[in-house]
């Protein structure tokens, strides 16, 4: 569900201040830059708040945030909560043992990794990001914390692209998002 | 200056929650490893409190946070404080218009780029990042943001490695930190 279509009046501003680049990083596409919205001191509190009142007090143990972006709004959410925050970052980023989830893109293939020990089975978790396109990442990090039996209760971003169809990809797992692009 | 001389009953429970990973990334590097902080819901509070409570009411309208760790210690300052969040990345991955420093590596160099128009002249400035090592990301923060006309007020990490003289290299700029690794 889009927070956008419940109509709260936090939603226009958040909207409005986000920047549309064309043509990055390629030609014919346009890039949801949020890095406006972090300069607007109101819509970013708004937009943490937003996902604060939808989660806090919901037994959410785990927020997982994708490199990089996905660090900007994890951590806040975390704190606010009560939960500790994982970040799930690009390959050979992250110290000691991790636990790896390749994914397909447009042309070729990524991975993501994890921490060992970072999560325990039948922990319930979020996983965060700025924007959803394909959906490709985030099933990519909803299997890495399956994998070692943690619950994903639902994924969370700012931005959605529905033409892209990501919503679908993630199948049967929920995705709330403040703004549907 | 750094807490723990301050005797903060909630550095020590910091301090414990860092891990120091061996060999990475490579052999000889005793690396000081921030994730296990953040798997501390109490811990992870406590940082960013001990700096929130230096800063607030101080004037800050912007924090700075160095890609990709100071992006998890920023935001919550930004947000605590009021101010704004500028991220200061690797190359090519900011959108739109931005301006580039360049800063020498142990092998090489690298570059930090930072938006144009993120900043305005006479904006008071925190640079934020997990740790400082030689300084040399520090500087090059530093210089963005003093390119753009603001003023650095200071820069704050969770950890500082004081063997490697980064407080040196400040440019007189204060550093805050609240754990020191030798």
């Amino acid at each position: 569900m889009a927070a956008q279509d419940e109509k709260d009046p936090r939603i226009a501003r958040i909207s409005s201040s986000i920047r549309i680049i064309p043509d990055f990083p390629k030609k014919g596409i346009l890039f949801q830059d949020i890095t406006t919205l972090l300069l607007d001191t109101k819509a970013f509190k708004d937009t943490i708040d937003l996902f604060v009142d939808r989660y806090k007090g919901k037994n959410i143990s785990v927020v997982a945030g994708i490199e990089a972006r996905g660090f900007i709004f994890g951590p806040p959410i975390a704190l606010a909560i009560g939960a500790k925050f994982v970040p799930l970052r690009k390959p050979k980023k992250l110290p000691g043992e991790v636990i790896s989830e390749e994914y397909s893109l447009e042309y070729g293939k990524d991975v993501i990794e994890m921490h060992v020990g970072a999560v325990q089975a039948g922990e319930r978790a979020l996983v965060i990001d700025d924007l959803i396109a394909t959906g490709g990442t985030l099933c990519a990090a909803i299997s890495l914390l399956e994998r070692v039996g943690v619950h994903v209760v639902e994924c969370a971003c700012v931005i959605e692209l529905p033409e892209l169809k990501g919503r679908e990809r993630l199948e049967d797992k929920p995705l709330f998002v403040l703004i549907s692009g | 200056m750094s807490a723990f001389r301050d005797q903060d009953p909630r550095i020590h429970g910091i301090q414990t929650k860092i891990r120091v990973v061996p060999d990475f990334p490579r052999e000889g590097i005793m690396f000081q490893d921030i994730t296990t902080l953040l798997l501390d819901p109490k811990a992870f509070k406590d940082t960013i409190d001990l700096f929130v409570e230096r800063y607030k009411g101080k004037n800050i309208s912007v924090v700075a946070g160095i890609e990709a760790r100071g992006f998890i210690f920023g935001p919550p300052i930004a947000l605590a404080i009021g101010a704004k969040f500028v991220p200061l990345r690797k190359p090519k991955k900011l959108p739109g218009e931005v301006i580039k420093e360049e800063y020498v590596l142990e092998y090489g160099s690298d570059c930090l780029e930072m938006h144009v128009g993120a900043v305005s002249a006479g904006e008071r400035a925190l640079v934020v990042d997990d740790l400082i090592a030689t300084g040399g990301t520090l500087r090059a923060a530093m210089n963005l943001l003093e390119r753009a006309g603001a003023e650095v007020v200071e820069c704050a990490c969770v950890i500082e490695l004081p063997d490697l003289k980064g407080r040196e290299r400040l440019n007189g700029k204060p550093l805050y930190v609240l754990v020191e690794s030798h």
